[in-house]
């Protein structure tokens, strides 16, 4: 299986402080990569680097073995990169189901197409069957602000996908999260993994939620890699152990 | 509101306006008429600031380039047709590229630089006397002829000003609702994730400007053969400030607030002719208090008024919808 | 080359004038977020409070100036955060541009109604002689102004950098957040923002009003300057301010006089803080003196 993300020494410098510390990693096609860490290691530092957010002061990013450093979000995403926020970000004033739409009508047809053609942008159908498969079927025409924050969330996670991306890039979609849509929203990732052969890298501070979900997880800490396997020898690992228990 | 009754709400409406000027003298339909111009302008300040989140100082500049185009034209003999659209032609392109370095720096930066344009735009209009006439300004400005009538008669031209409004009105609604219209919420409410979607934002709050400032052409187009008579003044910054404040009074982001705001910057000097030169003091007042307790303008003061009314059924409703969508703990 | 260095000193003059009036605005930006649009305003009006003080109520000049500073403290100030930033910026920052916007109106038809529309003379902190320096003529007025200003600006970088409540303001300014991790009390240090943007800014008052006379309308063409300077030197820091605020009063004063020269009318004076406006914005957006901004999407 080829590396659908291949991430090589990168750095991001914030005038003295070095948030990431030269990491590289790979990811595969399918597969569902934790990435977890104290509070401060670098996790959402390397994710922004990855997704376009910063730019890096070092290092490289393939993206099926092509260059990508520093392209803009909106590149990335058209080259089948979505991701999710820690912090929501949905519209709050557009429905769910425009939600949804707007998620996914930059993708396809022209500028032009898009101010002249259909209100909807071909994407209704689509829209539904994503609403549908998250569950969401009695929200799709209620206005994103009024759901609960796991909705919400769930939404979030959601509008990544109506563009059909390869790689999805998950921050914290577990964070503050009640236990059954929690279980909801593992169900349903683990099912687009499997149906739609997506790969995930997700952050998570939630130990139950990435080690059940996760195939490999990659332990950051301080800026650096430091341990990286399979989720119950991660768990074991003493480097991990103290790095947690020093904070 | 179900989209059947906006409709008949706005086919009401528009009967409404095309009837008024038979029971109404020279002067009362000459306001009605500068009232649909302005309108036109406050619609393009509203995708602006409504829609994309910007803020443009320029409008009555790009009113001004409109009005002068459009004179001149017409005294070249060009028919109205040609003279309208290369108004809003000309502001659109000068949008655009005003626009484009603006929006490659931070936010605020377009605020200062359609500030710039507009005192420059202004000492053009000033300065070129043998373009402009100066400080003296055009006069005897013709009205166009459609089929060979002359639309010079009030209520003649009242219903063509109505006609044209009604058509530039239609075309900003189906914008709005259109995936465009679509893009420019998600820019306003959350640029960082529209562009993580895929939404260009650079491009789409470019266009939005662009459009925007292609209406104050167009209602520039209109105004010169109106008033029949233009000077540089109305076509300073300070004017370009009461477009912003009368968008923003009558409810940014709404459809319906320009036509409110327009309604409440033409009629407010006329209520308010015994305060005399006290009434932008007093507007600018009203505009303070108005966006401490009402942001959303006299549309969201409506808007919450009507909520109130309805607030027992309201509550349920809400509660009902909440307990469906709530997931057990 | 006398003239030269005549018209240097006189832009440099009304330079370090903008220069004040763009360290306010900016100080204002950085610590509270807050762009005011009434900055030129704030530039016009505390002239006519001397100007109420000395023929209204038969005050000296000195005695004057000092209550037109105090009331624009005040007013300008304390009451304009107070009252309409505090409120609105609750609201966002699109009702705060709109609010400063209308006070900026507010201030203007102000003091045309409340005084008048005539421009009027204001007196100036040193004659309008000549004197001789190096052979050349200057005159002692601007020099006077150049003095001062210099002087308060030259106070301003002091109290910044020196005292420790100038370090706090500058804490605030480059990061709120994390100036009050560090135990500034920010809700003060903004207050003082403002007072010392009205202070600024009432100083500028009494400077330029000699040279500019006092009209209600000056707010627009002082607010400009304030804003080109602001954006010309980075509006980052208040070192840009002051190097934009000189540089649109020297470029100001040299297009004026060689006008001709450069084929542009004289009438278009206005036009060149404009033209360098666009020049900086189109070349090195982020100011002579500022940061290139970290990407922020």
């Amino acid at each position: 299986m080829s590396a659908v993300l291949e991430v090589r020494g990168i750095e991001k410098q914030f005038g003295g402080l070095r948030a990431v510390d030269g990491v590289s990693f790979e990811v595969r096609q399918g597969e569902i990569v934790g990435l977890i860490g104290p509070n401060g290691s670098g996790k959402s530092t390397l994710f922004n680097c990855i997704l376009g957010q910063f730019e890096p002061t070092a290092g490289e990013v393939m993206l099926d073995g092509r260059r990508v450093t520093g392209l803009r979000p909106s590149q990335l995403n058209r080259l089948g990169v979505g991701r999710t926020f820690q912090l929501l970000q949905v519209f709050p004033r557009l429905t769910v189901r425009e939600n949804l739409i707007l998620a996914g009508q930059e993708h396809q047809g022209s500028m032009l197409g898009r101010l002249f053609g259909a209100r909807d942008a071909g994407l209704s159908a689509e829209a539904k069957r994503t609403i549908e498969f998250f569950r969401l079927g009695h929200l799709a025409d209620a206005r994103a602000g009024g759901l609960s924050y796991g909705q919400q969330k769930l939404l979030d996670v959601a509008m990544a996908f109506m563009a059909g991306p390869r790689l999805v890039l998950l921050d914290e979609p577990a964070g503050g999260v009640n236990l059954t849509m929690l279980a909801d929203l593992r169900e349903r990732l683990e099912t687009v993994n499997r149906e739609r052969g997506a790969t995930f890298v997700v952050i998570e501070h939630n130990m139950e939620f990435v080690m059940a979900l996760c195939s490999r997880i990659l332990v950051l800490a301080e800026g650096r890699i430091i341990a990286e396997g399979k989720p119950h020898e991660v768990r074991r690992n003493p480097k991990v152990i103290e790095a947690y228990l020093g904070h | 509101m179900r989209s059947g009754l906006a409709w008949a709400a706005v086919a009401v409406a528009v009967l409404a306006l095309a009837l008024a000027p038979l029971g109404l003298g020279r002067y009362d339909v000459y306001i009605l008429t500068l009232w649909l111009v302005t309108a036109v302008a406050a619609l393009g300040v509203n995708l602006i600031v409504g829609y994309a989140g910007q803020e443009t100082l320029a409008q009555a500049a790009f009113l001004g380039i409109g009005a002068y185009m459009s004179a001149l034209l017409a005294k070249a003999g060009v028919p109205f047709g040609l003279a309208f659209f290369a108004a809003g032609g000309i502001s659109f392109a000068t949008g655009l590229a005003i626009g484009f370095p603006a929006l490659r720096v931070q936010k605020h930066y377009l605020a200062f630089v359609t500030l710039a344009f507009s005192v420059f735009v202004w000492l053009v209009i000033r300065n070129e006397e043998w373009l402009t006439g100066g400080v003296m300004g055009l006069k005897d400005i013709e009205r166009p002829s459609l089929f060979g009538a002359s639309l010079r008669p009030h209520r003649l031209f009242f219903w063509f000003v109505l006609a044209i409004a009604a058509a530039l009105t239609f075309a900003m609604w189906w914008l709005v609702r259109s995936p465009w219209g679509r893009a420019f919420t998600a820019l306003r409410e959350n640029p960082v994730r529209a562009e993580s979607l895929g939404v260009n934002v650079r491009r789409y709050t470019l266009l939005a400007f662009a459009i925007g400032s292609a209406y104050g052409g167009f209602a520039g187009a209109l105004y010169a053969p109106l008033v029949e008579f233009i000077d540089p003044a109305p076509f300073a910054l300070g004017p370009s400030l009461l477009f912003l404040l009368m968008v923003v009074v009558g409810g940014s982001g709404s459809f319906v607030g320009p036509f409110v705001g327009a309604a409440v910057a033409v009629l407010l000097p006329e209520w308010l002719r015994f305060a005399e030169s006290y009434y932008l003091l007093i507007y600018a007042a009203l505009v303070i208090l108005m966006m401490a307790f009402c942001p959303t303008g006299l549309v969201g003061l409506a808007g919450r008024l009507w909520s109130l009314r309805r607030r027992p059924a309201r509550i349920a409703e809400d509660e009902g919808a909440r307990a469906l969508g709530e997931a057990k703990p | 080359m006398a003239d030269l260095l005549q018209l240097l000193i006189a832009g440099l003059a009304t330079g370090a004038i903008y220069a004040l009036a763009a360290i306010g605005f900016t100080l204002l930006w950085q610590t509270s977020q807050t762009i005011n649009f009434a900055q030129g305003e704030f530039v016009m009006l505390p002239a006519f409070f001397a100007l109420v003080a000395m023929h209204w109520f038969g005050l000296p000049f000195w005695l004057s100036a000092l209550i037109a500073i105090g009331c624009a403290v005040i007013l300008l100030g304390l009451v304009f955060k107070l009252v309409i930033v505090d409120p609105l910026i609750r609201q966002g920052v699109l009702p705060l541009v709109i609010s400063t916007i209308a006070v900026g109106l507010l201030l203007k038809d102000g003091a045309k109604e409340a005084y008048s529309a005539e421009a009027h003379r204001f007196p100036s902190i040193l004659p309008d002689r000549l004197v001789d320096v190096l052979g050349v003529k200057i005159s002692l007025a601007q020099i006077g102004v150049l003095a001062v200003a210099l002087a308060a600006i030259a106070a301003l970088q002091w109290f910044l950098a020196a005292t420790p409540t100038g370090r706090q303001m500058q804490a605030t300014a480059q990061n709120p957040g994390v100036a009050r991790i560090l135990g500034v009390r920010v809700e003060r240090m903004v207050m003082l923002t403002f007072v010392l943007n009205a202070a600024l800014a009432a100083v500028a008052s009494l400077l330029i009003s000699p040279i500019y006379l006092v009209k209600f309308s000056n707010g627009e063409t002082l607010g400009l300057a304030a804003f080109v300077a602001a954006i010309v030197g980075g509006f980052n820091q208040v070192r840009g301010a002051i190097a934009g605020g000189l540089l649109v009063g020297v470029v100001d004063n040299l297009a004026g006089a060689y006008s001709g020269f450069i084929g542009v009318s004289s009438s278009y004076r206005q036009a060149v803080p404009l033209a360098l406006l666009v020049l900086v914005i189109l070349f090195r957006p982020q100011g002579l003196l500022g940061r290139r901004e970290e990407r922020s999407v």
